[in-house]
């Protein structure tokens, strides 16, 4: 099953993975129709700034996910691609979610109290914003895809060292 | 997407061996998404605070480290748009008036005056006695007065105040938009847009028209310079599109802006055209026109228009293009890179813009003509090198009438009514035959397909009766389609345009109607629209900002197309944009251009990407000011 990974070394910090965020969960899907929508889009990753680097900070959509086992509601629930999806009928704007979730990035919509968290982009094969990041510091790939890549990268860093 | 609507661009793009060179399609797909933050026009970069950008859905930053809003962010990106257009135009105009100046003091002698008459008209307007005077003396003093325009004086501009009705110079006095030196105009936007000085977004667009009026008068500079140095245009027949490139002459095409190299080279070419032969080119030199420069040109030499704009890479990808010199404005860096695939050589000629990797041959008005005989000769040593393997030349080439310049039009319209030219025109919009009138002006724009917006609007304009000018790439999409002629306005133009036409072009002894578009120059002749359109204003006793006259850049590029699209709007034009400008992140901003500027200065602008609503709105506009005229 595809995650988000987060290159975090290739992060420049432009925003437009949070951009394309809101657009995608937009009525009109459109930049132009969106920011004219009341109430409008929210979205749902956030980036922070730690030690000088950018850190985009998105749902890991968790098994168990701390959030769907807290919800007293009900309200969120795993669906059939193994997202961590939360359905705002059934939210009561309680906020445990809120308060157990590790990565801090369950929010709450803006005309109304309830819950809005990240839906891996259900209508489309490659979430928003993986599809928007300039730089690919966002990338949608089956963990060991990412593993892979990531030992082949550091296998090279340790010849270097071993034997440099 | 769909990359143009040109067919004979489309044959060479997909001509094999050629989708491995990069072109500015490819390389746009390689740009998107887009940085939505650029799209709105919400990010500053005005300091070294920044960049700032403000969140458009509400979650994050509301200001700027400063304070500055988003309308704050966005009317001052817009001014500083504005101010890069004006420096652009009057820089244009400023090249012409040093080389008539230099003439007139004996350094430069291959600029005479052409055109004495227009001479005497500019300078009257501008208030300098012409009486007695040689005509180098008279060319001295206009262009001494020309050059006071640029530099901060007690008084207005004199070519943004001669140039405009007296009830626009009232509105503008009333506002405080009259600017008083073009330069420093620019420089006060640059002040004014710098880190903590005016942050009320509605000073700023203000201060942004202020400039856009300094580059109408920068625009008409240009134009009359041009006119006084190498003639005023009359009407031309040539042809246009891909197909004017020859398999058997030396192909040089002049590309950029400015007639001051250009003209030159068009002047002399056929004095080495025995060169060309000895060289193996039995058709010796085939001049070609691309972009603004191909439309100086095509005015008054009758060179044929190559292609425009977005498509100017797609000349070279021919494989039959031996130079392309170009001079300033909208020339793509990457023509070098295309270049390097062909023989092609890329001139660079002016100082203030070189390309890494192409030839630079300074040019100067000095010896202007020595200049030009070394370029054509470069073209004629790179003839040598083409490789027939390579070369694709689409057949297609279209006819097209060019050369209206307002004197060709109103000496049209004078062998309709000697008396009284304008009244043939003024009558037929009275009585319904003509509805109105669209100018048509602006670039292409690598998001639309190439001349789409262009072509569907002014078919269904037409078939409403709208009387349509054009100038710069707008002109050049119409003759690559075939609407410079007589032929479109038998198949488009509704009946009662189609007998206007058809009345004034025959009494002009074209045999025929005149065309659907009238090609009145490059783009800053769209000076030559607003003095047609001062000239109905002042003949009928009403201001601009009341006549049924519209503008529409359906596919707007530069910042010169929203400075003339502000001056437009100024002038009292609703005036429509095809493309979405970097605005719309400042809802302020967004209304005060859109509704409320209305209510100050009678234009306003309309912003609509899809063709068929935008004629649509323009037709409304139309309705709205006839009404108000009560017709």
């Amino acid at each position: 099953m595809k995650e988000v990974f987060v290159r975090v070394d290739r992060c420049l910090g432009c925003h437009s993975c949070q951009i394309a965020c809101a657009v995608e969960h937009s009525a009109s899907k459109k930049l132009f129709g969106a920011i004219l929508e009341s109430p409008g889009p929210r979205y749902r990753l956030f980036i922070e700034k730690a030690d000088g680097l950018n850190i985009p900070l998105t749902c890991r959509h968790c098994d168990p996910a701390p959030c769907a086992e807290a919800c007293v509601a009900g309200s969120i629930t795993r669906d059939a691609r193994g997202a961590v999806v939360q359905n705002e009928n059934r939210c009561i704007g309680c906020w445990t979610c809120v308060m157990v979730c590790p990565y801090g990035v369950v929010g709450r919509k803006q005309d109304r109290k309830v819950a809005v968290k990240c839906d891996r982009c259900q209508d489309r094969e490659v979430p928003a914003c993986v599809g928007a990041c300039p730089t690919k510091a966002l990338l949608f790939a089956e963990p060991d895809e990412f593993g892979a890549a990531v030992r082949k990268s550091r296998a090279g860093v340790l010849v270097g060292t071993l034997l440099g | 997407m769909e990359r143009t609507t040109d067919g004979s661009s489309t044959a060479v793009l997909n001509a094999a061996g050629r989708e491995a060179v990069e072109t500015v399609w490819d390389r746009f797909e390689k740009q998107s998404p887009q940085c939505g933050f650029g799209e709105l026009g919400t990010c500053c970069r005005n300091c070294l605070q920044g960049p700032c950008r403000i969140d458009p859905f509400g979650g994050g930053a509301t200001q700027g480290a400063c304070g500055a809003t988003a309308d704050t962010i966005v009317a001052r990106n817009l001014a500083r748009s504005i101010a890069a257009g004006t420096a652009a135009h009057s820089g244009h105009a400023k090249h012409l008036v040093h080389a008539l100046l230099k003439w007139a003091e004996g350094k430069a002698p291959d600029y005479p005056v052409k055109d004495e008459a227009k001479l005497k008209a500019v300078a009257t307007r501008v208030g300098i006695p012409i009486d007695g005077k040689t005509t180098q003396t008279l060319a001295k003093e206009l262009a001494e007065k020309a050059l006071a325009d640029f530099s901060e004086k007690e008084t207005p501009v004199t070519w943004a105040a001669t140039n405009v009705t007296a009830g626009r110079v009232e509105t503008f006095l009333k506002y405080g938009l009259v600017p008083t030196g073009i330069d420093s105009v620019v420089s006060e936007v640059m002040h004014r847009t710098h880190y903590g000085v005016d942050a009320d977004p509605v000073n700023l667009l203000l201060g942004g028209v202020k400039c856009a009026l300094a580059d109408y008068a920068g625009c008409h500079m240009g134009t009359d310079l041009a006119d006084i140095l190498f003639g005023t245009p009359k009407p031309v027949v040539s042809r246009m599109n891909l197909g004017v490139l020859k398999d058997d002459a030396v192909n040089i095409a002049l590309h950029g802006h400015n007639p001051v190299l250009s003209d030159v080279i068009a002047q002399m070419a056929k004095d080495l055209n025995g060169e060309a032969t000895d060289a193996g080119a039995k058709g010796g030199i085939n001049l070609v026109g691309v972009c603004c420069t191909g439309n100086e040109v095509l005015m008054r030499h009758g060179i044929p228009s190559a292609t425009h704009s977005v498509s100017q890479e797609v000349a070279l990808l021919t494989g039959a293009v031996d130079a392309m010199v170009v001079d300033y404005q909208c020339i793509m860096p990457s023509l070098q890179t295309v270049a390097e695939c062909y023989h092609t050589r890329i001139i660079t000629t002016m100082p203030i813009a070189k390309i890494s990797g192409a030839t630079h041959m300074e040019f100067n008005e000095e010896n202007a003509r020595e200049t030009a005989k070394s370029i054509v000769r470069m073209g004629i040593e790179a003839f040598k090198k083409r490789d027939p393997n390579k070369v694709s030349i689409p057949k297609n080439a279209l006819n097209a009438l060019a050369g209206f310049s307002t004197e060709a039009i109103v000496e049209a319209l004078a062998k309709v009514n000697a008396e009284d030219p304008l009244k043939p025109l003024i009558d037929n919009i009275v009585n319904g035959n003509i509805q109105g009138v669209c100018l048509f002006a602006g670039c292409n724009n690598v998001r639309v397909p190439q001349d789409q917006n262009f072509i569907a609007m002014a078919k269904s304009l037409a078939a409403q009766n709208v009387l349509l000018l054009a100038t710069g790439c707008a002109a050049g999409a119409f003759g690559r389609h075939g609407l410079l002629t007589s032929e479109a306005t038998n198949q488009y133009a509704g009946d009662g345009l189609k007998a206007v036409l058809t009345a004034v072009g025959e009494a002009a002894g074209l045999g025929g109607p005149l065309p659907l578009v009238l090609h009145m120059g490059s783009c800053v002749d769209n000076s030559r629209a607003a003095d047609l359109a001062v000239a109905v204003a002042n003949k009928l006793g009403v201001d601009v900002n009341k006549l049924p006259v519209v503008a529409s850049a359906p596919e707007a590029t530069t910042e010169k197309a929203i400075a003339i699209g502000t001056w437009a709007v100024a002038a009292g034009l609703p005036t429509h944009v095809g493309v979405v400008p970097p605005v719309l992140g400042g809802a302020l901003v967004a209304k005060v251009l859109t509704e409320d500027v209305k209510d100050l200065l009678g234009g306003y602008f309309i912003v609509e990407t899809d063709p068929e609503s935008s004629a649509a709105k323009l037709m409304d506009a139309i309705r709205e000011r006839r009404k108000g005229l009560g017709l």
